[in-house]
């Protein structure tokens, strides 16, 4: 019995999301996989990624696992990390690539050379840090985490999506972009839990709780 | 609103953190899952380790310290330290470092930067820059050139002009060192963080010779730093990373407390 698959696809670095998922959940079977029976079993899917939107899509695919991850998006508690969260929009700027297209939406780069804070100084891209994240609904997943707590980003683009009721929490950088969102049983965040200190591990825990139910 | 990061760096080699004056005269600072834990406790934003080790012997200690700090510490880690090639980037990730730091590799073959980050993407590939200045330009700025091989071999190259290309080529951030300060307590050159920084799109870490809590302000405010790199003041008890924290915050700087 799987209770939690973390999807491999040869995308980036799988040890700190299973190592951060054991420790919040040291009880529970979390195997890094990818093969599609497995992600198909487990009770829960984590989908991350890094890297490159274009490759993700295209290992996704070379390792037969497009259908799978829909299909798990559709039915079982599902949380989407950094790329994995991009990936499920229709289209994003990075390489001009399609995504999985099961939310309806774009992955926009940030205008590095047209953002400035409030003092005037150059912001930079990547959007490399601790910032914080406010709740734009009541949702299981946020279950103890305070509201404007700071969450670790690293990446230079983000997710707009068609439907604004889908986002569950904004960051600003400098204005408001999409650090979460929830759909169904879908929450997927922007930011990297494994990689946010308590608050990152507080979700991660919440998310091993979580029914599934918006 | 972004906060600036601090970053205490270990030093380790043959297993132990160490720290030295102008790269030379290590002393034992303790035990490098130790330090991070406490680091984490403290509230650091990151960490860096930095494999000083000499021999080959001993290289792959770094990979079980990196391996048993990650199942416990929970921040984005960055290794660097003898990474040759994309075999090596990819060795450190799995063990669990978030980022990779390429330094003497980056001179020697800047193909290693394109490489990495095409296959590990940007965000993983920081580029090490240890440089010093070699006198003045024409109009009378500093000019200040890369060295390489902790600081034994300088290698002519412009230091602003080698941060542009290292981004061009994929570098995600930039660790800027200034070798005259390293460990010497003094303050960061703050020219040389500013003139990287202003040159660049990508997050500029500020590294070498903080002494004093007024340094971290002043590489963030003066020196245009997104993240602010220090060892000795933390190692040895001077200053916990929550006190840095909290006089950057009474100092107007954004941080995480």
């Amino acid at each position: 019995m799987i209770d939690i698959a973390v999807v491999d696809y040869g995308m980036g670095n799988l040890r700190s999301v299973s190592k951060a998922l054991e420790h919040v959940a040291p009880n529970k079977n979390v195997v890094v996989t990818s093969s599609a029976k497995d992600i198909i079993d487990a009770e829960r899917v984590v989908f991350p990624g890094q890297g490159a939107m274009p490759d993700c899509m295209r290992e996704l695919e070379s390792r037969g696992l497009h259908d799978v991850i829909v299909q798990s998006a559709a039915s079982k508690p599902f949380l989407g990390i950094c790329i994995g969260l991009q990936l499920l929009f229709q289209h994003s700027e990075e390489g001009d690539a399609n995504g999985l297209g099961i939310l309806a939406g774009k992955v926009k780069r940030f205008a590095a050379d047209a953002m400035h804070d409030a003092e005037g100084n150059k912001l930079k891209v990547p959007h490399m840090g601790w910032n914080q994240v406010y709740q734009k609904q009541t949702h299981q997943m946020w279950k103890d985490i305070p509201n404007g707590e700071r969450f670790y980003y690293v990446h230079s683009y983000y997710v707009q999506p068609h439907d604004a009721s889908l986002v569950a929490g904004v960051t600003e950088y400098p204005t408001p972009f999409t650090g979460a969102i929830a759909h169904n049983n879908i929450f997927a965040v922007q930011f990297h839990p494994e990689k946010s200190q308590h608050a990152g591990l507080q979700l991660l825990s919440n998310f091993v709780q979580w029914n599934g139910k918006p | 609103m972004l906060a600036k990061r601090i970053i205490p760096c270990l030093d380790v080699t043959d297993g132990r953190v160490v720290k030295g004056v102008n790269f030379l005269e290590l002393r034992d600072a303790g035990d490098p899952v130790e330090i991070a834990r406490r680091y984490d406790e403290q509230g650091a934003d990151e960490l860096t380790f930095l494999d000083i080790t000499a021999s080959s012997d001993n290289r792959g200690l770094i990979l079980h310290i990196i391996e048993e700090v990650a199942s416990q510490v929970f921040i984005p880690l960055t290794v660097g330290g003898g990474v040759r090639e994309v075999e090596d980037v990819r060795r450190l990730l799995n063990a669990g470092a978030d980022k990779v730091s390429i330094n003497t590799s980056a001179v020697v073959n800047p193909q290693l930067v394109a490489d990495a980050s095409d296959r590990y993407g940007s965000q993983c590939i920081v580029v090490a820059i240890d440089a010093k200045q070699v006198g003045v330009d024409a109009l009378g700025q500093p000019r200040w050139e890369v060295f390489t091989h902790g600081g034994r071999k300088e290698t002519g190259l412009d230091a602003v002009e080698w941060a542009r290309k290292m981004v061009s080529l994929g570098a995600g951030e930039l660790l800027v060192t200034s070798m005259d300060r390293d460990g010497t307590k003094i303050g960061f050159n703050l020219g040389l963080n500013k003139a990287i920084s202003d040159a660049v799109d990508v997050p500029i870490i500020a590294s070498g010779g903080v002494g004093n809590l007024q340094h971290l302000v002043d590489g963030v405010k003066l020196g245009g730093a997104d993240a602010v790199l220090a060892a000795s003041i933390f190692h040895y008890g001077e200053y916990t990373v929550h006190q840095a924290k909290e006089y950057m915050r009474e100092h107007g700087i954004e941080v995480r407390l």
